[in-house]
């Protein structure tokens, strides 16, 4: 119950305080949503069926590009190309899943080859023509609801927080359900499972096209909030990182972890960078710094350790 | 008696080395079958074999009619194979009654209808107590029931056991005797493994040896414990 009411007050908090915040905060909170929403979408397959992708900007870079193509080139409206990327990134994912999951690829081995297949990505990028090769695609700023342009933040951060609870209330809708325990079940023991009469191959692949159908939403979210995409930005392995960080360190696997994740370290991010400006690398060496303690004593991340508690 | 699993000529080859040689092997319904042997007979491999996690390198396996060969082991157990590991594997991470669930939602898609199945599952096999600790806490008896419940759960015509009974004490494999019992008693037939040999002989209708990987006799147990190659087997060759 007191859960119930502290995340109800949250909840209106995000709602009704943006519009009375500076710029500056409503940029960090975007991004501490727009994280939370790419951890969300990494959950089901790393958290959830414990699968740890290192490519999930394979899928990202796959809804960025889509939608701003289709967009740019055929003037579809984002909204649609938004959907066109999701289903094309499930594409992508069930191929990448069925092929390393058939040949038997587990921990390790599958982390090593999802980060390979989003750098193929990349360099495919980086070296096609006809989608703006290393320099990338700009979209230029203007007011267009319909096609995913907004005048100012507020919108887009109405746009990420509707995203990041859809995601969270989809988490939850699949923990609840049977699908979820069979996650479960492969994320604990995958022999185990396959003698309880789990299909944990059917089950692994319908994470991965759930996770990766979520990813690409993000990355269209990005092309057309920033309204610019490269290959490095969209396919780079630092996306891949940033969403399965927010889950590790808040909690992979529960619903609200990479939700807490975000919500921490977003601003510690922002606050390194901010504090010790002018000295390339330093943020990144504290925001590491970090990342190991959380890692070494939170190894459940920060949802464990409050349920330990 | 109609024949459950039929087995012949069941063979596999790990490289060189033949763990399972040209077996023939059958449970019927309502059967207790015993498969013993001295370690590194083979009888776990068979095990393996028999649910899918391993090919055979020959030989035929039929359950209720149909070959199994090449299922994957989630498909054999849908068919109504269930098995349990001679090193227990729970889902260390949930609880009892959740890894039970995940048996039962083997019959139903219905999450409420799976755990009100799962909940008379652990009852049954006297963990109810211990619904909602985390598998990980439960003594090693009470693994091995977890064991057993979850592969009940999915409500198998067939259940292989492997060594539910050792590291156990005596009360707790009179316990385990008892609801090996009441399992049967409920028209599934098992085929299990099983060192202690008070209990396998208690049980069993029929007993399987196995030496080298291949079968040296069969028949009641009482027959069995008498035949010589099976005493060789266990005692050594110049006893």
């Amino acid at each position: 119950m007191a859960a119930r009411a502290v995340g109800l007050v949250a909840l209106a908090a995000l709602v009704a305080l943006p519009p009375l915040l500076p710029k500056y905060f409503l940029e960090v909170l975007i991004s501490v949503l727009f994280y939370a929403y790419l951890g969300e979408s990494w959950n089901v397959l790393g958290g959830y069926a414990g699968q740890f992708s290192f490519g999930h900007a394979a899928f990202f870079g796959i809804g960025a590009y889509t939608s701003t193509l289709l967009f740019l080139r055929l003037a579809v409206s984002p909204w649609i190309g938004m959907v066109a990327g999701g289903l094309l990134a499930a594409g992508f994912g069930l191929f990448a899943g069925s092929l390393s999951f058939r040949y038997g690829l587990r921990g390790p081995y599958f982390s090593l080859v999802t980060l390979a297949f989003a750098e193929m990505l990349r360099v495919v990028a980086v070296n096609t023509k006809a989608v703006g090769s290393s320099l990338g695609l700009s979209i230029a700023p203007r007011s267009a609801p319909a096609l995913f342009l907004f005048d100012g933040k507020l919108p887009y951060y109405y746009v990420i927080l509707a995203m990041a609870l859809g995601a969270v209330l989809l988490t939850r809708a699949i923990e609840r359900s049977k699908l979820g325990y069979a996650l479960h079940a492969v994320r604990e023991n995958e022999d185990a499972a396959e003698a309880a009469g789990v299909d944990t191959l059917a089950m692994k692949l319908r994470a991965m096209a759930i996770s990766s159908f979520l990813t690409a939403l993000g990355g269209t979210f990005y092309a057309q909030y920033y309204g610019y995409i490269d290959p490095s930005l969209t396919f780079g392995p630092a996306v891949s990182i940033q969403g399965l960080l927010q889950a590790i360190v808040g909690g992979a696997g529960t619903v609200l972890g990479p939700f807490v994740g975000s919500f921490v370290l977003t601003p510690i991010s922002e606050l390194s960078r901010a504090a010790l400006r002018g000295r390339a690398g330093a943020d990144v060496m504290l925001y590491g710094l970090i990342l190991v303690l959380v890692i070494s004593f939170l190894p459940h991340g920060l949802v464990g350790w409050f349920r330990r508690r | 008696m109609s024949d459950l699993l039929r087995v012949r000529g069941l063979t596999k080859r790990f490289g060189g080395l033949v763990a399972v040689n040209r077996l023939d092997l059958d449970v019927g319904a309502g059967e207790i079958v015993g498969l013993i042997g001295p370690n590194g007979a083979g009888k776990t491999t068979a095990f393996h074999v028999i649910s899918g996690f391993h090919v055979p390198s020959a030989g035929e396996i039929v359950f209720k009619g149909a070959s199994v060969v090449g299922q994957k082991p989630h498909a054999i157990c849908r068919r109504g194979l269930a098995r349990t590991f001679q090193i227990v594997q729970p889902f260390a991470g949930l609880t009892a009654l959740e890894n039970v669930m995940i048996g039962a939602f083997n019959r139903t898609g219905d999450v409420a209808e799976g755990r009100a199945h799962a909940r008379e599952v652990l009852d049954f096999v006297g963990l109810g107590s211990h619904r909602d600790a985390p598998a990980r806490t439960l003594t090693l008896a009470d693994r091995k029931r977890l064991e057993m419940a979850r592969a009940l759960a999915t409500q198998p015509e067939l259940l292989l056991l492997d060594e539910v009974m050792s590291g156990l004490n005596p009360t707790e494999i009179d316990q385990i005797v008892g609801l090996l019992r009441t399992i049967h008693a409920r028209g599934v037939a098992i085929l299990l493994i099983e060192h202690v040999m008070r209990a396998v002989m208690a049980l069993s209708h029929r007993l399987v040896v196995l030496h080298h990987g291949e079968k040296i006799a069969q028949g009641p147990p009482g027959e069995v414990a008498r035949d010589r190659r099976v005493i060789d087997a266990y005692l050594g060759e110049s006893a």
